[in-house]
C-alpha cells in the first residue's frame, strides 16, 4: 500500500471554506459539494488549485490555492548579482519573455542612473511589442480551446511560431532569449532580421482575419461567453487589477500613456476599452491589442535610428566583447562588473511596465554593493487572480473555465 | 514637482508628528509614518476628494537583519487622479513582528499582506483570512528572512519515496 | 513499404508475438503532458503545426493519466507539487515511461533554492532525460523516438501480472 496523500494539511483552507454563518457544517455537506479543481488540470493555465464549493452546479465559494510553482526568486536574487539575474526574468512570464528582459533591465538602469542609447531603446520597443502579439497570441488561442474551438490553438501557434523565428535570429534562441542587458541590448539586429519582421507584419494581417471570420461571429462561443464572470469597474480598482482585464471594465490606464518609458510618447496608438467586463469582452480586448501592437511595429520600423547598441559607461556597463580580448582597461573593468557588480548608490526604487498580463513592476532596494538588499516583484498575474473568489461565485461550475481563461493567468508569474 | 509638493503638504498639515521621514530618489517620493498612525494616514490618502489613491499596487517588507527596528513594511498607493505612484513605510520592531493591517481601506492588500506574512512572518492585525500564501501550513519558517539559507533547511519539507 | 515489403505471395509473416506487441505499443504511444511551467509551452509547440508529434503516433495528448503510457514531465517541480507528480504516476497503468524534460526536472536546472527539488529522479524512476531550458520541440521528438527505440526491445512477459498500485483515499 503506497503512502503518499496527505502530507500537507488543509485544514485552515477547508474552515475558511466551509465558513457560513447561518448553516453548520452537518447541513452544509449534506446538500452541497466540495471539489477540487487540483493542481493538474488541463485547463487551468498551469498549477492552480481550485477549491470549490457548489450547491448542485452553481458555485457558492470558490478559493485558490497558489504555490505549486513557488521556485524562491527573491531569495535567489539577494544572493547574485544585478546581470546574473537576466535570465532568471524570462521564466516569470514565459508567453511574453522578452517583456520581463525589457522591464528588468530598465528598472534597474532606473536605480543605477545608466542610460542606453537611441537605437537600443527602439530595439527593446520592436522586441517588447513582438512579444506582446505572442503573449496574447497563446492567451486567445487557449482561452479558444478550453471553451471548445480546438483550432484556434493551431492556428494561433503557427503565426507565433513566426515571430519565434525572429527571436532565434536575433537573440539566439526561440523562447527563453535574455536578450537585454544593462545599458543596452546583447547585440545588434541585422538588415536580414529587420527583413524578415516587416515580412511577418505584412502577412500578419490576412492570418488574423482568418481567425476573426472564424470566432466572431459564432453563436456558440458568443452565448457561451457573453455575460459571463462580470467585473465591475469598482470592484477592479479596489482589487488592484491591471491590464486589459481592467481596460475591459472601462478604466482606460495603461502604464505606456500614463508614465512613458521607452519612446512610447512619440508613438501614435490607441487605447481599446470596453465597458461590459465580461469574457467577451476580454477576448475582444486582446485581439484589438494585437492589432495597436502592429502599428506600432510599422512605426518602430521607420524610425529606427543607426547607432551603438549598449551605453559606454565603463564602471558600470560591460564593455564589448572584441574589446576585452585586447585591451587592458576593458578587462579589467569587465573582470569588476562581473565579479563585483554594478554597486547602484543606497536607495530603493520601483519601476513598472505595461506586460501583456497588467502591470509588471520591480522595486529593487540596494545598499551599495554588487547584489540587490531586496527584490520583489510585482506580478500582474497574482493581483489578477485576487479576483477569482468575487467573479466565480454564483457561476456554473463549467463557466470557471471560461473565467479563469479570459483572466489569463500565468502561474510561473503568480507564484514567483 | 507641483504633484509631490501638494501630496507632501497635505500630510504634513494634518499629521505632522507622525511623519517620520520623507525622501525623493530617484523621482520617487516615499514617507515614512509612525507605525501607530498607519490606518488614518491610510484613509486620508484615499478619502481625501484632491489626492484619492484608490488603487493598492503592492504591499511588501524589508528585512534590515542589523537595525533596532528589524522590518519595514513598504506599501505602493495610486492614484487615478493624480497620476502617481506613492511610496510609505513603517518601521516594525522584531519582537513580536506586528502591524494594523490595511484591508479595510484597500481590498487588494488581503493576498498582499498573507503573501508577506508567509515570507517574513509579520503579523497584521486584524486582516481577514492570515493563512500562508505560497509554503504549506506545516512548514515551520519564514524564508525571505535573512537568517534562513538559500538552499533551505533539510528535512523542512517531505519528498514521496521512490519506488525501485 | 513498410509492412507490405514484409509480405510474401501468399500474404502469411511469420514473427514473435513479442516483435508485434512492441511494434504497436511504441507507434501508438500516448503522452500524459504534465506542464507545469515554462516547458510545457515548447510541449504545445511540439503539436502544432510545425513540428507535429501527432505523426509519431501521439495523435493526442490525453490530460487523464488512465488511459495513457508515456509521462512528460515540463516544467520546474517542487516540494509541493511533488506529492501530486507522485500521485498521478502511480494512477497510470502499466506499462509506463518517463521523460524528463528540460533542466529543471533533470537536475533542479539554474533554480537551486530552497523549495525546487533538484531532479525528479529523486522519486520517480525517469527512462529519458532532455537537456535544454527549454529543450526545443525537435529535442522532445528526438526523446520520443529515443523511447520508442527502447519500447521496440521490450517483451511483453516482463509486464504480465504487475499489481497496480494502491492508492491511500484522502478522507476530509
Amino acid at each position: 500500500m503506497q503512502k503518499i496523500s496527505n502530507v500537507y494539511s488543509d485544514e485552515k483552507l477547508y474552515k475558511k471554506l466551509l465558513e457560513d454563518k447561518n448553516i453548520t457544517i452537518e447541513d452544509a455537506l449534506e446538500n452541497e459539494m466540495v471539489i477540487n479543481m487540483g493542481p493538474q488540470h488541463p485547463a487551468t493555465h498551469g498549477v492552480l488549485r481550485l477549491v470549490l464549493r457548489l450547491d448542485g452546479e452553481t458555485i457558492v465559494k470558490a478559493i485558490p490555492e497558489l504555490g505549486y510553482l513557488h521556485r524562491g526568486y527573491e531569495k535567489m536574487a539577494e544572493n547574485m548579482s544585478f546581470v546574473e539575474f537576466i535570465p532568471h526574468t524570462d521564466r516569470l512570464d514565459y508567453t511574453s519573455t522578452m517583456c520581463n528582459n525589457v522591464a528588468y533591465v530598465l528598472a534597474v538602469e532606473k536605480l543605477a542612473g545608466i542610460e542606453a542609447p537611441k537605437r537600443a531603446q527602439f530595439i527593446r520597443m520592436i522586441m517588447a511589442e513582438l512579444s506582446r502579439i505572442a503573449g496574447h497570441l497563446i492567451a486567445i488561442g487557449t482561452f479558444a480551446m478550453d471553451v471548445g474551438a480546438i483550432t484556434m490553438v493551431m492556428w494561433t501557434f503557427r503565426e507565433r511560431e513566426r515571430i519565434q523565428e525572429i527571436f532565434d535570429r536575433v537573440a539566439g534562441a526561440r523562447f527563453t532569449t535574455s536578450y537585454t542587458r544593462i545599458g543596452g541590448v546583447a547585440s545588434d539586429v541585422d538588415d536580414e532580421a529587420l527583413k524578415m519582421i516587416k515580412n511577418f507584419l505584412d502577412t500578419f494581417e490576412p492570418a488574423l482575419k482568418e481567425m476573426d471570420d472564424l470566432m466572431l461571429h459564432n453563436r456558440i462561443f458568443i452565448e457561451r461567453l457573453e455575460g459571463i464572470g462580470i467585473l465591475t469597474k469598482e470592484d477592479a480598482i479596489a482589487l488592484g487589477v491591471t491590464g486589459p482585464n481592467l481596460r475591459a471594465c472601462g478604466v482606460e490606464y495603461d502604464v505606456r500613456r500614463a508614465n512613458p518609458y521607452l519612446f512610447y510618447n512619440e508613438m501614435d496608438f490607441q487605447i481599446p476599452t470596453y465597458t461590459e467586463g465580461d469574457c467577451l469582452a476580454r477576448y475582444f480586448l486582446r485581439g484589438d491589442e494585437v492589432r495597436e501592437s502592429v502599428k506600432i511595429l510599422y512605426q518602430c520600423l521607420d524610425k529606427l535610428p543607426q547607432g551603438e547598441v549598449m551605453a559606454n559607461d565603463p564602471k558600470k556597463v560591460l564593455p564589448h566583447k572584441t574589446e576585452i580580448y585586447s585591451k587592458m582597461e576593458e578587462l579589467i573593468h569587465d573582470f569588476m562588473i562581473i565579479n563585483k557588480g554594478i554597486n547602484p548608490p543606497v536607495g530603493d526604487s520601483y519601476f513598472s511596465v505595461e506586460n501583456p498580463k497588467g502591470e509588471l513592476g520591480f522595486y529593487i532596494v540596494s545598499n551599495g554593493e554588487g547584489q540587490p538588499w531586496k527584490m520583489k516583484i510585482r506580478s500582474p498575474s497574482f493581483c489578477n487572480l485576487q479576483t477569482l473568489p468575487l467573479v466565480c461565485k454564483g457561476q456554473m461550475i463549467s463557466d470557471v473555465i471560461a473565467i479563469i481563461g479570459s483572466l489569463d493567468p500565468v502561474v510561473g508569474e503568480a507564484d514567483k | 514637482m507641483d504633484t509631490k509638493e501638494k501630496i507632501i503638504n497635505s500630510v504634513k498639515e494634518k499629521f505632522g508628528e507622525a511623519v517620520v521621514e520623507i525622501s525623493d530618489f530617484r523621482n520617487d517620493l516615499s514617507i515614512t509614518i509612525a507605525k501607530d498612525r498607519l490606518i488614518d494616514v491610510a484613509k486620508f490618502l484615499k478619502e481625501n476628494p484632491e489626492l484619492q489613491f484608490v488603487m493598492c499596487k503592492d504591499v511588501t517588507a524589508i528585512d534590515w537583519a542589523t537595525r533596532k527596528n528589524r522590518f519595514t513594511t513598504v506599501y505602493h498607493i495610486y492614484s487615478f487622479k493624480l497620476n502617481f505612484t506613492l511610496r510609505l513605510k513603517v518601521n516594525i520592531e522584531e519582537n513580536p513582528p506586528a502591524v494594523e493591517s490595511v484591508v479595510s481601506i484597500w481590498p487588494s492588500a488581503e493576498w498582499y499582506e498573507r503573501e508577506t506574512f508567509d515570507m517574513y512572518g509579520i503579523e497584521f492585525l486584524n486582516h481577514p483570512d492570515l493563512r500562508r500564501m505560497y509554503m504549506p501550513e506545516s512548514f515551520e519558517y519564514h524564508p525571505l528572512r535573512k537568517d534562513f539559507p538559500l538552499l533551505g533547511i533539510s528535512g523542512s519539507m517531505p519528498l514521496p519515496e521512490k519506488m525501485e | 513499404m513498410g509492412l507490405e515489403a514484409k509480405l510474401t505471395k501468399d500474404g502469411f509473416i511469420t514473427t514473435t508475438i513479442d516483435a508485434v506487441i512492441a511494434w504497436a505499443r511504441k507507434n501508438s504511444v500516448y503522452p500524459m503532458p504534465m506542464g507545469i511551467s515554462c516547458c510545457a509551452i515548447e510541449m504545445i509547440a511540439a503539436t502544432d503545426p510545425k513540428y507535429d508529434i501527432a505523426r509519431f503516433g501521439s495523435e493526442v495528448m490525453r490530460f487523464t493519466p488512465r488511459q495513457c503510457d508515456l509521462m512528460i514531465v515540463a516544467g520546474t517541480v517542487t516540494y509541493k507539487m511533488a506529492q501530486v507528480v507522485r500521485r498521478i504516476y502511480d494512477q497510470m497503468p502499466e506499462p509506463k515511461w518517463v521523460i524528463a524534460m528540460g533542466a529543471c526536472t533533470s537536475s533542479g536546472g539554474m533554480y537551486r533554492s530552497y523549495n525546487v527539488v533538484q531532479g525528479i529522479d529523486q522519486f520517480l524512476p525517469v527512462d529519458v532525460y532532455t537537456a535544454g531550458c527549454p529543450p526545443r520541440p525537435e529535442n522532445l521528438l528526438n526523446a520520443l523516438m529515443t523511447i520508442q527505440a527502447k519500447i521496440g526491445k521490450t517483451k511483453a512477459r516482463d509486464f504480465k501480472d504487475k499489481p497496480m498500485v494502491d492508492l491511500e483515499l484522502a478522507r476530509n
